[in-house]
């Protein structure tokens, strides 16, 4: 069992033609994703090794059932890809694109909820289901096993680490979700977490979070109340320094507000076990699991 | 991307919304000329910066004739403004601002910004214009009133109303008031704004509602359909490295510490320097050369890392996805080479193409510290540096 992708996805890539969304999209079918179309405007007809390339989402939806699509166009006509996925009926949203305008996020956001669709991201690694061999993201396959820890974050390579310091201790994983670096995002912590809570595959939880913005200390609240699994925490920023932006968009300590020392200790009165170092996030899992058994 | 003052105030009248009359001066008889063109009892001269709190620095001088101003622009223009925001060196100015005096009656606190958690802008107001918000947050967050801004069409009309009539705006300005407050809204909006400020918003004795003080940030995503706004931007106001390392494609964000990191991902580079830290050193910067650096990136990233005298030694550590470790590896030889490079460096990749990375810095005949994971990573680092 998993979250979110699995067997029964059925994916399509939107800006499929790009180099990116083409390298991408290749390597998710080699992993054993089900893609079955591609959309980029005005380039249909054509078909990217046997994938083909319609010019609307609606037509690739009508035409091959996809229930998901991977988002690869440019940050100034992301929004604009976004809402034509969701006004097109596609459940599944993954927005891989990174530096769209935050005001296009907040109506991006809208759109995609009042469709009663799901966006991860944007500005995200994706997600995988290493035992469903499902894979719409960016990140490298060959790290990740089946198993049942569910992985939930903010970055990207911190997630790998992450994922194969799991995957050496044969920690293997149900579903790996990057929900975005960016302060307006379409799933949080607190849905991931709850989509984890229900799942029948997961048996305990990483979630990883950095500084900036409230939404770890929401989600500490949202285990406390409601997550019954092990739940391991992570923050990454402890010595950024406040009021600077730390690559990700959302990632600034604002007035004082969003420390990591802040949500480390929401965590922990939680009942989260907090990993104190990114080298020990394995390890703290591996305890958290042998503390419960 | 911030505004000065000034600037801010420009983009207030293009929406309709009235500000004090000014004139910006960057010389001594720039600031009489303007103080005589301005006809009024009284000025106020404004140092522009970038960092708040430069009133409580000696920055903002009411004066009340020329000469008065001048001798204020004189002990401002050219020199170091230290305010509690800019850190211990301060900020040259190098503008001014000459306005009207004003007849003021209330002051208000304004802002308009993005709400995480509820993924929309909010308009926040407080009667205690003046103060700084965090002081009201932290002291009296009950005085501190807000409404959603529809991200489409703006601040609604009733919610103009509402927050306009619970601030205690009197009755003869309320309109004039709530139509301020929406136009602050719709410059938010169009001009793509992660915050616009106007503290204080003040109503004068001859009933008009003024912006007094303007402050706005700029969504640097969203700068590419603002060709016109991004000539605002003030390099003096910018580190210059960071400028150098932006135009590159990459983050950079400088600290106080010894031991320079090159990481690809922003979440990473974060986790590096602070196992940096668990391990006792001191990381001097943040670097993320993002998902996809070639080799002249990493170069370029390593130039940046040593431009900072207090570097002593150099962490790498690449998880690579998209990234290639043997590109990396390749980089970082070439960057060795070319720049002579004699402090410590320590190298750990992990992930795509790793034992043809691991293999290039081991054949290249380099002192380079190869690390197998985060941990041995850092703790080779600090014990090379100290």
């Amino acid at each position: 069992m998993s979250i979110l992708v699995g067997k029964d996805t059925r994916l399509i890539t939107q800006g499929i033609t790009g180099e990116y969304g083409r390298m991408h999209t290749l390597a998710c079918r080699e992993y054993g994703t089900n893609v079955v179309a591609g959309c980029t405007p005005g380039r249909s007809g054509v078909d990217v090794e046997g994938i083909p390339v319609y010019d609307t989402v609606s037509e690739a939806r009508e035409k091959t059932g996809a229930n998901a699509t991977m988002i690869f166009v440019p940050a100034a006509f992301a929004a604009d890809a976004v809402e034509e996925a969701a006004e097109a009926g596609i459940q599944l949203i993954v927005c891989i694109t990174e530096g769209i305008p935050a005001l296009d996020e907040a109506r991006m956001t809208r759109s995609v909820t009042a469709a009663g669709a799901r966006m991860i991201g944007p500005n995200c690694p994706g997600v995988i289901s290493p035992g469903e061999n499902c894979k719409v993201g960016i990140m490298p396959g060959f790290i990740h096993t089946p198993g049942k820890i569910g992985v939930v974050s903010r970055s990207g390579t911190l997630t790998y680490e992450a994922v194969w310091q799991l995957s050496e201790l044969g920690l293997g994983q149900s579903t790996c979700v990057g929900i975005g670096g960016d302060p307006v995002i379409g799933t949080t912590h607190i849905d991931t977490l709850a989509m984890f809570q229900e799942d029948d595959g997961t048996e305990a939880i990483l979630m990883m979070g950095e500084i900036g913005g409230t939404a770890e200390e929401e989600a500490s609240q949202f285990v406390k109340d409601h997550v019954t699994k092990p739940v391991v925490g992570f923050v990454a920023g402890r010595t950024a320094p406040p009021g600077k932006r730390m690559g990700h968009a959302g990632a600034i300590i604002a007035g004082g507000k969003g420390t990591a020392a802040e949500k480390m200790e929401a965590m922990r009165a939680a009942g989260i076990a907090v990993a104190e170092s990114p080298a020990d996030l394995g390890s703290t899992m591996a305890e958290a699991l042998a503390a419960k058994a | 991307m911030k505004l000065h003052e000034y600037q801010a105030k420009g983009r207030f009248r293009a929406f309709g919304l009235p500000t004090p009359r000014g004139i910006v001066a960057t010389s001594l008889e720039e600031v009489r000329a303007a103080y005589d063109e301005l006809e009024g009892d009284l000025a106020v001269v404004k140092a522009q910066i970038h960092a708040g709190g430069r009133g409580k620095a000696g920055g903002v001088k009411l004066v009340r004739s020329a000469d008065e101003a001048v001798e204020a622009a004189e002990s401002i223009l050219g020199k170091p403004l230290i305010t509690k925001q800019n850190g211990p060196d301060g900020t040259v100015v190098r503008t001014l601002l000459v306005e009207e005096g004003l007849p003021i009656d209330k002051e208000y606190y304004v802002a308009i910004t993005l709400d995480r958690q509820l993924e929309l802008p909010v308009l926040m107001a407080s009667a205690e214009g003046g103060t700084e918000i965090e002081e009201v947050a932290e002291e009296n967050p009950d005085a501190i009133l807000t409404e959603v801004v529809d991200p489409v069409t703006g601040l609604a009309a009733f919610r103009a109303r509402r927050i306009t009539y619970a601030l205690g705006v009197p009755k003869p300005l309320a309109r004039k008031f709530a139509a301020t407050l929406q136009a602050l809204c719709k410059v938010f909006l169009e001009d793509d704004a992660s915050m616009v400020e106007v503290n204080p918003l003040v109503t004068t004795t001859d009933e008009r509602v003024i912006c007094l003080d303007g402050k706005v940030v700029l969504d640097d995503s969203a700068l590419f359909r603002h060709k016109d706004l991004v000539e605002l931007r003030d390099v003096h106001e910018e580190d210059p490295t960071e400028v150098r390392a932006k135009e590159a494609g990459l983050s950079y964000v400088n600290l106080d510490g010894n031991i320079g990191c090159l990481v690809n991902g922003a979440g990473l580079a974060m986790a590096t320097m602070d196992i940096i830290k668990l391990h006792g050193g001191e990381p001097a910067n943040f670097l993320d050369v993002g998902g996809s650096a070639s080799t002249e990136q990493v170069t370029t990233a390593f130039k940046i890392i040593l431009d900072d005298p207090a570097v002593k030694g150099i962490l790498v550590n690449i998880f690579g996805g998209i990234m290639r470790c043997d590109i990396v590896a390749q980089g970082v030889v070439d960057a060795t080479k070319a720049l002579g490079l004699e402090c410590p460096l320590v190298v750990r990749l992990h992930g795509t193409n790793m034992e043809e990375g691991r293999k290039i810095l081991a054949e290249s005949g380099l002192s380079i510290t190869a690390a197998t994971d985060m941990r041995d990573a850092a703790s080779k680092i600090v014990e090379a540096v100290s």
